[in-house]
């Protein structure tokens, strides 16, 4: 690791004001995965301003069907959150099975998203959600904020707050893990609202990360069950294809993990 | 046996250690003045090296010395070796090329050192490293070994064209051919046994300590051999004489082979400690480990096997190629050969075998040893090819197996071996009993109503352990002896030291030493210490590595036990009046036998100290040595049946069940034992299911260089294991004990790979089976 600056910040506006002084800030929410890149000297911030303990920034709030999670609320919050398992146990269930006991205690919400690693679990949570993003200075709908693979919408210094959103009727995630890293080699994130409306949101599998998938979120409208997927094509040609699987069988992935996602809702 | 003897459940002695964190290993150490050196590695697979100008380098704060290969080799530091001779089947000697400890004319895999840089700090000799600017200029790549062979291909070494290292041959192939012509039937198949990365917990390290005062050094290293080691640097490496050069192996944290060989770091260190002045250590940090520690496996097999109508295997015929990467390691040349063609019988009565291996250099990091070395890569070969022929033959696994199995002993292979003992139907049965074999049926029916596809395979395997007869391997070109040796002091106070030339890494010798003399003489294993590792406390040895620590360490005990025991007689007869062959040693007491007369062990080793009244003539002390040299290799054999669940939606395989059957002799320590077959079998369950060293065949980059990418096994990927044994033992050596340390890693990956291909109904499979491969073969036509 080359030599940094750590700060820690009490407050958002704290935050913001540490990060503009900084010459080649990082804000540090958890992680879990700026440290392992800097000690390979991938990266390589002069300050980390650590959003982690910032109060504003923690905890779950759920009023009626509104939900509001603080962006540094840590996976193991999110997971063992039992106001949130009564409106969401999906986003629950999902948090639980984010990397290993030391990750989901240290790691959080809004590093993850912020981070938008086409691999992560919350940000297909987010997508199929329809969660809006807030930061210091605005809000951001999930369908705007991820752009791509590590890309966001964020600006330069812009800071994740918290994420809120409405709570379904249905939803349910199932995940592929990758056999080596255990992230989601595929992971497919369902939501089906009061009103009728569905989304499929799929993550670890698009080669420009995180997507709705359209196809199926027809199909799912006009016959929520596992069976409407029977017929539906998952197209390989906007998939990844790496050494652990290969974009045709990504596509087969995206189809059993949506009927799974499907079978848990 | 004893509540601590032969044979008993002991819990580990150095569990307390390892368990509370007390271990001291090579980057636990530290001396005054030392400092951190950083490898400055190439970051291509083949280039020249134009030049290396560390001006700026040196410049950086904290810097203590950039050194390269130029000055290494003005110093006169030799290449690194490999220290068995391969001929090929044409006569000529193995094509060596050079393997220089730091490289400054040409680099030939990615993580070839080129550069040390010794710092006050970890970070500053890493800003350092970085500051060093090698001009590369980019050469062709290749990675696969087939194709290294192709003409045309990038050329590694000028000493090997067309990267052919040897192209050897064992067996009749006359004979071999002949019966494959006039067979009823020849099953063909071609096997790739995977690449792996060794992955021990603890990453290799060295302290290389140079004392002007006396022109004296002292290397820690990760070692499994530490007197190898000494040799090896001392003989060819030019490093100091041995008189002048102590290598200490401390707590080391597994090495599954990998810590075997010299590498080009403990060389460097020493040397550059001499150049700067100051003590220098090195500690890899886990994707150099992934980049430079020596790989496993990676052979490509075309396999005929021949039968006769009444399904007796007449004939079996292998052209394997071998990668054995950049550079030719410590004992690579051996794992492809004598460690695996010469176990190409298997359990079977074969009358005619030709096995041809051709070992090629490429683009990758150098394959050595990785537990088993060989044996997997035979038992694999031999056992997928049993299963596809039964099933080709339409009869059933076991009984093909039990067609052709040898039932009598001594038994002479026409591969060299000579295999001493065996009963290989009762590992079947055992196996097959602990299965349920029989219940099969029923349990795929209700699977496949779960919509799941369930299959059962069975591996039998043979090996050879306690390497080995000197004189013998000596004749097929090893460059030393594989004896070993052993000291047992006995203090004035009658607690006693073992000395060894063993090196423990994880295999419980702290224990299982002990209790061979608490088998002995009574005493509590808590009054032995066994003493190994340091040059400096034993004298010579050859290490822990090819399950031999039991076998060959362990009969060295017993002959210095011998006579040390012997000598005990005598003092406790003089002392008691009484005749020498009356004396009995029980419970820590000597005593004449038939009478209540009784010396306690302490006071006899007290007398023998203070000799004060010896039997006239003796020397006073009591403490004895012996080298024991095995008489002949030993065979552990066993039967693994494995059963799996796929999802064929996924192609996910489960494991329902392993059960290994192994016969390893009779048994120092029960529990020891079942914690070798667990580690190896989740080795082998790795290897089938998950690890594999991927490279870019493009440019030589290793894509599996970190745990993202490299998957290891995991507690879940795992059943709980049902093991047993059966126990016929090895008239060879005074334990009648044949090794455990590899066969779980030896067995299961056929085992495992037969089930999955009898779930899905394809015989095309390759290992690592990821959900991916099975996926894909279960919803192809076989």
């Amino acid at each position: 690791m080359y030599e940094t600056h750590y700060h820690r910040a009490s407050s958002i506006q704290d935050a913001v004001k540490l990060r503009q002084a900084a010459g080649e800030g990082k804000y540090l929410s958890g992680g879990m995965t700026l440290i392992p890149t800097m000690k390979q000297r991938l990266a390589a911030p002069t300050d980390l301003v650590d959003v982690r303990q910032v109060p504003e920034m923690k905890g779950i709030g759920v009023s009626g069907r509104t939900v509001r999670i603080g962006a540094a609320t840590t996976h193991f919050e999110v997971a063992s959150s039992a106001e949130l398992a009564a409106v969401c146990p999906a986003i629950s269930g999902l948090a639980s099975h984010i990397g290993d006991p030391h990750v989901r205690h240290m790691g959080t919400i809004g590093g993850s998203i912020a981070n938008n690693d086409p691999a992560a679990d919350y940000p297909s949570a987010m997508l199929a959600l329809d969660a809006t993003i807030i930061t210091d200075r605005r809000e951001i709908a999930a369908g705007d904020f991820f752009t791509g693979l590590f890309e966001t919408a964020l600006e330069d210094g812009e800071l994740v707050t918290a994420i809120t959103f409405e709570a379904p009727a249905k939803a349910g995630y199932q995940k592929f893990a990758n056999p080596a890293s255990r992230y989601a080699m595929t992971g497919v994130f369902v939501v089906r609202r009061d009103n009728g409306d569905v989304r499929v949101a799929v993550t670890g599998a698009g080669s420009n990360g995180v997507f709705r998938h359209k196809g199926m979120e027809a199909a799912l409208s006009a016959n929520w069950s596992p069976d409407a997927l029977v017929n539906v094509t998952v197209d390989a040609s906007d998939l990844l294809s790496d050494i652990h699987a290969d974009a045709s069988y990504r596509a087969n992935l995206v189809k059993v993990m949506a009927k799974r996602a499907m079978a848990a809702a | 046996m004893g509540v601590e003897g032969i044979g008993a459940r002991v819990a580990r002695k150095e569990d307390k250690r390892f368990l509370t964190g007390k271990g001291r290993y090579t980057d636990d150490m530290s001396v005054p003045g030392m400092k951190y050196a950083i490898f400055v590695r190439s970051p291509y697979a083949h280039a020249k090296i134009r030049s290396i100008d560390a001006t700026a380098a040196k410049a950086m704060p904290g810097v203590v010395g950039v050194l390269d290969g130029k000055q290494l080799l003005a110093d006169g530091i030799g290449n690194l070796i490999c220290g068995w001779m391969i001929h090929s089947k044409d006569g000529s000697p193995m094509k060596m090329g050079a393997w220089r400890p730091l490289a400054h004319e040409t680099v030939r895999y990615v993580g070839d050192a080129v550069a040390i840089v010794v710092a006050d700090s970890i970070a500053e000799a890493k800003d350092a490293a970085e500051a060093v600017v090698v001009d590369y200029q980019e050469l062709p790549v290749v990675t696969d070994a087939t194709k290294a062979l192709e003409q045309g291909q990038p050329q590694l070494h000028p000493e090997a064209p067309n990267n052919l290292i040897f192209d050897w041959q064992i067996g009749d192939p006359a004979a071999t051919d002949k019966a494959i012509a006039a067979a009823a039937h020849v099953t063909e198949i071609t096997i790739h046994n995977n690449r792996l990365s060794p992955n021990p917990m603890e990453p290799r390290a060295t302290l290389g300590i140079y004392d002007g005062g006396d022109e004296h050094y002292t290397c820690y290293t990760t070692s499994q051999n530490p007197h190898v080691a000494r040799l090896v640097m001392s003989a060819f490496y030019n490093v100091a004489p041995e008189n002048k050069l102590r290598v200490i192996a401390p707590d080391v944290g597994g090495g599954f082979g990998s810590k075997i060989y010299i590498y080009p770091e403990e060389i460097v260190c020493l040397w550059a400690s001499k150049r700067t002045g100051v003590p220098v250590k090195w500690t890899s940090d886990r994707t150099e480990a992934f980049l430079t520690d020596a790989h496993g496996r990676d052979h490509l097999s075309k396999v005929k096997m021949a039968f006769d109508a009444n399904n007796r295997i007449i004939g079996l015929k292998v052209d394997t190629v071998a990668n054995l990467g950049a550079y030719m390691s410590l004992f690579s040349s051996a794992v492809p050969t004598y460690l695996y063609a010469t176990l190409l019988s298997g359990q079977y009565d074969i009358p005619a075998i030709h096995a041809n291996v051709r070992t090629v250099y490429t683009n990758t990091a150098p394959v050595d040893a990785y537990r088993g070395a060989g044996r997997p890569e035979a038992t694999y070969l031999l056992e997928r090819t049993m299963e596809t022929a039964a099933r080709e033959l339409g009869v059933s696994p076991a009984e093909l197996r039990r067609i052709n199995f040898i039932r009598s002993f001594p038994h002479q292979t026409p591969v060299i071996m000579n295999y001493d003992a065996g009963d290989y139907d009762a590992s079947l049965d055992a196996a097959m009993q602990a299965s349920d074999w029989n219940g099969f049926a029923a349990r795929k029916a209700e699977a496949a109503r779960r919509g799941m596809k369930r299959g059962i395979g069975m591996s039998c395997y043979i090996e050879a352990c306690g390497i080995a007869p000197s004189a013998a391997v000596g004749s097929l070109g090893a460059g030393v002896g594989l004896w070993e040796s052993a000291e047992v002091r006995v203090n004035a106070v009658g607690t006693i030291e073992v000395l060894t030339g063993s090196h423990s890494h994880g295999q419980g010798h702290e224990t299982t030493f002990a209790q061979l003399v608490a088998d002995r003489f009574g005493v509590p294993i808590d009054s032995v210490n066994i003493v190994h590792g340091d040059t400096d406390k034993v004298q010579m040895g050859m290490g822990t590595y090819g399950s031999r620590s039991g076998a060959v360490g362990m009969s060295a005990v017993v002959k210095a036990l011998d006579k040390v025991e012997a000598k005990a007689k005598k003092i406790a007869a003089h002392l008691m009046e009484a005749d020498e062959s009356d004396i009995v040693i029980e419970n820590g007491e000597l005593k004449v036998a038939g009478t209540d007369k009784t010396v306690p062990w302490f006071q006899m080793a007290l007398a023998a100290y203070t000799a004060h009244n010896l039997p006239p003539g003796m020397e006073p002390g009591l403490k004895e040595g012996a080298f024991y040299d095995p008489a002949n290799f030993t065979f552990p054999a066993g039967c693994y049946i494995c059963e799996v669940e796929v999802d064929p939606e996924t192609g996910v395989t489960k494991i329902i069940q392993f059960v290994a059957a192994d016969d390893f002799g009779n048994i120092i320590n029960p529990m020891i034992v079942e914690g070798q077959v667990h580690g190896g079998l989740a080795q082998g369950i790795g290897q089938a299911l998950l690890e594999n060293v991927h490279y870019d065949p493009e440019n030589g980059q290793l894509l599996t260089a970190s745990y993202m990418d490299y998957a290891m096994p995991r507690a879940d990927d795992l059943p709980s294991f049902k093991v047993s044994t059966s126990n016929t033992p090895c008239p060879n050596n005074p334990l009648g004990i044949k090794g455990c340390g590899e066969a779980g890693a030896i067995g299961s990956p056929p085992a495992l790979i037969n089930a999955i291909t009898d779930a899905i109904g394809n015989n095309r499979l390759t290992m690592p089976a990821t959900p991916q491969k099975v996926w894909a073969a279960a919803h192809a036509a076989n």
